[in-house]
């Protein structure tokens, strides 16, 4: 028993079907209690009024979006080594989802930037790496969406998250040499010092498990689609070619 | 590889060839950029180097697609594909004739335009070196993004899309390296890291073409 068994697409769809439901409940129970919980049942900052609360949509999303390209990167992988279809499709089916996070984390630090920074929008080291990595998620669906040959797009693709996770690192670095920030540090780092106090803390993480879940259940439902998108291709190649007409 | 980069020079030149046009595209995107900011000096002066970087990015971008799609047309692609010269030394060899026909005509034109943005006088040879310097990252990494495309129809639009992300932190050191050099700083720094691209993007950028050549004649 490995890992690698779910690499085959219908012991994936199998193993999945009952698991699906428990993740997408999973998700909204955490989501409903960190939220409720974040927005209802926690002091409001004393510098920053009750804004404070948008941290529980907007660091989970912002972490999600940089955590689906980084699966997106070792799925790709995966296809490029041992050619399981399965982890091209769930790459394919997680860059939607990474595109949605990173637009919401970009909105919802809009929508905080405006009462606290006085502006929607500065070109911050951290908001602008966001937007570079919105930019990176588009020209990858934009390139799936491109080639109608499945195996090559997936090849391209993959070489593609590649060299962009590269320049999407180093994008990173060089806006952080272009321009000094208004954006705060990490709000959540190993070492305890600069965290954010505990009162917010403690549901911020099940708004994170939250995000996480949500996360996993989109792109295990995605992937899902996609195989039997693939299977009905197959399946209508099939019948093209014994000339039965579906 | 000697006489392929010499080939497609030729070809480049050659009526039809288009190698004027990524020239002309630059000196008008540096013409209209005061007709929508004004003819203030101070303000051309601040961001004429960001302007000529910018022009020159998409001055290149322009004539990518150009790059192995004539050859994937008439059939040649697959014919340098299984020649004893290796894939890699092609596509080094067609970013090198892309940096020639572009890149260095790019660098020494940006000069005389520099005027035209009122450019500060000390910003003259940091343009013209780090131009120089980061040119050749742009056509590598032009190289695979047209590697990439090579076998769709309407690929142009979706090169830019692809490559220009790929661009930013070319743009982010080059015009950098420009903006130090003319308010008098110390602009070791950026050049340095536009040479480590530059660089890196040779070392990496030859293989990654070739291999999504690969894929794509497969």
């Amino acid at each position: 028993m490995s890992i690698w068994e779910y690499a085959n697409p219908k012991k994936f769809v199998e193993s999945t079907t009952p698991i699906l439901p428990w993740l997408f409940a999973l998700a909204g129970l955490s989501l409903v209690v960190g939220l409720v919980w974040g927005f209802f049942f926690t002091p409001d900052d004393f510098r920053q009024g009750s804004t404070v609360k948008i941290i529980y949509l907007h660091v989970p999303s912002a972490l999600m979006a940089i955590n689906a390209w980084l699966m997106m990167l070792v799925t790709s992988l995966i296809w490029l080594v041992r050619r399981h279809h399965v982890s091209a499709l769930a790459a394919k089916a997680a860059a939607p989802v990474g595109i949605t996070m990173t637009l919401i984390a970009l909105a919802t630090g809009a929508i905080w930037g405006q009462p606290m920074w006085g502006t929607y929008w500065a070109w911050d080291p951290r908001l602008t790496s966001f937007l570079i990595l919105f930019l990176f998620y588009l020209g990858y669906v934009a390139l799936w969406e491109a080639i109608s040959d499945p195996d090559t797009a997936a090849d391209l693709t993959s070489v593609l998250c590649i060299v962009g996770s590269v320049f999407a690192l180093l994008s990173r670095y060089a806006v952080n040499f272009w321009n000094q920030g208004l954006h705060q540090g990490a709000s959540l780092s190993l070492d305890k010092e600069e965290n954010v106090a505990d009162v917010f803390y403690q549901p911020l993480l099940v708004c994170i498990a939250g995000f996480v879940l949500l996360f996993l259940a989109l792109v295990v439902l995605r992937t899902r689609t996609e195989i039997r998108l693939r299977r009905i291709r197959a399946l209508e190649m099939r019948a093209r070619r014994t000339g039965v007409s579906a | 590889m000697k006489a392929l980069v010499l080939r497609d020079l030729r070809l480049a030149v050659r009526a039809g060839g288009g190698f004027g046009l990524g020239l002309a595209f630059f000196l008008i995107v540096v013409v209209l950029v005061p007709f929508g900011v004004g003819p203030e000096a101070d303000i051309l002066r601040r961001i004429a180097p960001g302007i000529l970087w910018v022009a020159a990015l998409l001055a290149a971008l322009l004539s990518l697609d150009r790059i192995f799609a004539l050859d994937f047309e008439d059939g040649s692609l697959p014919l340098l594909a299984t020649s004893p010269l290796p894939l890699e030394a092609v596509a080094l060899a067609k970013a090198a004739a892309h940096w020639v026909t572009t890149g260095l005509p790019l660098t020494l034109v940006a000069v005389p335009l520099g005027v035209l943005l009122n450019l500060a006088p000390e910003a003259y040879a940091w343009l013209l070196a780090a131009l120089a310097l980061g040119t050749p990252a742009l056509s590598l990494i032009g190289t695979f993004g047209a590697a990439l495309t090579v076998g769709l129809r309407r690929g142009g639009l979706l090169l830019s899309l692809l490559v220009l992300p790929l661009y930013v932190p070319t743009l982010i050191f080059g015009a950098e390296a420009v903006r130090r050099g003319g308010e008098g700083l110390a602009a070791t720094v950026p050049m340095l890291m536009l040479g480590g691209i530059t660089a890196g993007t040779l070392a990496v950028m030859p293989f990654a073409a070739a291999l999504v050549l690969r894929i794509n004649l497969r």
